[in-house]
């Protein structure tokens, strides 16, 4: 147990202390106010427990590439969103240092209907970036996204690897504290992957940024990650350096 | 070089705007967003949202007029007397509407990014302020046409206007969140909002009311916002101090209710959408 508690105080950017997440499922769905207070009347509002994260415990540092995996439905976005904020714990705590730019993946912070270029200062607000921050650098976000010849053109003519390429463009172009990589980069194309994977590469080798990385290629978790932390069934599996765990992982399916 | 020069200025590292400014420029941006889908591809455009409200009058005045005019004629000039209690409605009963299913539709952005909640609420409230500044031109024109003078009273409009813009805002973040949780308060809203029309004196006065309900119009905000914001538009007038201390309290229990029950279950609406 000595160990965390070291690292925590060692500049450790993301803290899960012993993270649980419950959820009530009710054994009905209420999703009017007649059946709702029916049942209240009845006190037959009973819930049914469900541990999507059980005692889930690690510590990022700064700087650091740091993977989650795990087979489906096994609690990984669950683990992410708590990360992001959007999702309060309920039992143990979550403490993030810093900005977070997550890649907003299609018909969340994009508007079909907008041109890309209007798209690109929406998602940028949305974010939290600086107007004249997106001015100074929106040429540079147009050319990593190689979509010049795209900007005026409403954003439901694009396909998915278009918008995936905007959406890292974006994401990528501040130097956040830490940045979210989930199955949104996974549409584009092999090029535009090899160019993300350097871009995140150098973000991590310039030592601000911690990249969280998502992701059901496990390929890219070794190629990319520095440790790697194993959820199962709401479980951790296992915590620890890439090569054991995706070693580990891998085995699942042998 | 002008761009290099910015460039170096605002480095990678402070890109980001601390506190409210952030949610102010989210809102500009969401609220420009809204404006220009509503009227992309549309030939008039902008001109739709003078259009929209003269319309509606001249459907109004052609069905009412003739034998309204004759029930009360301090009501003063019938065209000006609709516009103005149609477009101060409307810009509460699109507030509500919009407002009240902005929280489900922001969904999969609320499951991402960790944004401030009630700003997509506030967003619609925002645009129908939007909208409601263009019908200020369509009510211009009406006075122009029927020749109707403005008074300095008028100088007491934007505040009419503010009280009102805050209560729906209180409506709205109230009427989100509890359709968060409970789906069919969209369909009662509609029942509500069509009721709240025919109960508000908007194309009748007050006077063709029955006793009774005339006493309980005091206590329908509505009947407060619209009869003030022709006080001080049609018959330069400037209301008593009930009708002042009226529009404040309408708007500040409004958006206490309103902020409070947004405030307490704000964070479980993830659970919900």
């Amino acid at each position: 147990m000595s160990e965390p508690i070291a690292m925590a105080d060692q500049d450790s950017i993301i803290d899960v202390n012993d993270v649980s997440m419950i959820f009530n499922i009710a054994s009905e769905q209420f999703n009017s106010l007649k059946e709702y207070f029916i049942a209240l009347m009845r006190h037959e509002l009973r819930f049914k427990e469900f541990r999507a994260l059980d005692h889930i415990d690690f510590h990022v540092r700064r700087g650091e590439a740091f993977g989650l995996v795990g087979t489906n439905g096994s609690g990984k976005s669950t683990m992410l969103k708590v990360i992001a904020g959007v999702l309060k714990a309920s039992e143990g705590c979550c403490q993030v240092r810093g900005t977070i730019a997550p890649l907003i993946e299609l018909g969340a912070g994009f508007d079909m209907e907008l041109t890309a270029k209007e798209n690109i200062y929406l998602n940028g607000s949305l974010l939290g970036y600086r107007k004249d921050f997106i001015d100074a650098h929106f040429q540079e976000i147009v050319d990593f996204a190689e979509l010049q010849d795209f900007m005026d053109m409403p954003l439901k003519n694009y396909s998915s690897g278009m918008v995936a390429r905007i959406a890292f463009a974006i994401a990528t172009i501040t130097e956040p504290d830490i940045l979210i990589v989930d199955e949104t980069l996974s549409v584009g194309d092999f090029l535009f992957q090899q160019k993300c994977e350097r871009r995140i590469k150098e973000l991590v080798d310039s030592n601000n940024v911690t990249v969280l990385l998502v992701s059901h290629s496990i390929d890219l978790v070794e190629r990319m990650c520095d440790r790697v932390c194993w959820i199962e069934k709401g479980k951790q599996r296992m915590l620890g350096p890439t090569a054991e765990v995706c070693a580990a992982y891998k085995r699942l399916g042998a | 070089m002008d761009a290099v020069s910015r460039e170096a200025q605002i480095s990678a590292k402070d890109a980001w705007y601390s506190g409210r400014s952030k949610d102010w420029f989210i809102l500009e941006q969401l609220v420009t967003k809204d404006f220009k889908l509503k009227y992309r591809r549309s030939v008039l455009g902008v001109a739709w949202s003078v259009l929209n409200p003269l319309f509606m009058m001249l459907v109004l005045a052609a069905v009412f007029s003739s034998f309204m005019r004759y029930q009360d004629p301090s009501m003063g000039n019938y065209a000006v007397y609709l516009i103005l209690g149609n477009t101060a409605f409307q810009l509460m009963s699109d507030s509500t509407t919009q407002g009240m299913s902005s929280i489900i539709a922001a969904a999969p952005l609320l499951k991402k990014v960790k944004i401030n909640r009630y700003i997509f609420p506030v967003q619609k409230v925002l645009f129908a302020g939007v909208n409601y500044a263009f019908s200020i031109v369509a009510i211009a024109l009406v006075m122009l046409v029927e020749r109707v003078p403005l008074g300095p009273t008028a100088l007491l409009w934007p505040f009419a206007l503010l009280m009102l813009i805050l209560f729906s805002i209180g409506l709205a973040l109230l009427l989100s969140a509890l359709s968060v949780f409970f789906r069919d308060v969209m369909h009662l809203w509609s029942v509500v909002i069509t009721a709240w029309t025919y109960l508000t004196p908007l194309f009748y006065p007050v006077s063709v009311l029955p006793e009774w309900l005339r006493g309980l119009e005091m206590f329908n905000p509505m009947y407060v916002y619209v009869t003030y914001i022709r006080e001080v538009v049609l018959y330069q007038q400037v209301p008593s101090l009930k009708m002042h201390i009226a529009c404040v309290a309408c708007a500040l229990v409004s958006l206490l209710v309103g902020y409070l029950s947004f405030h307490r279950h704000e964070h479980k609406f993830i659970l919900y959408i």
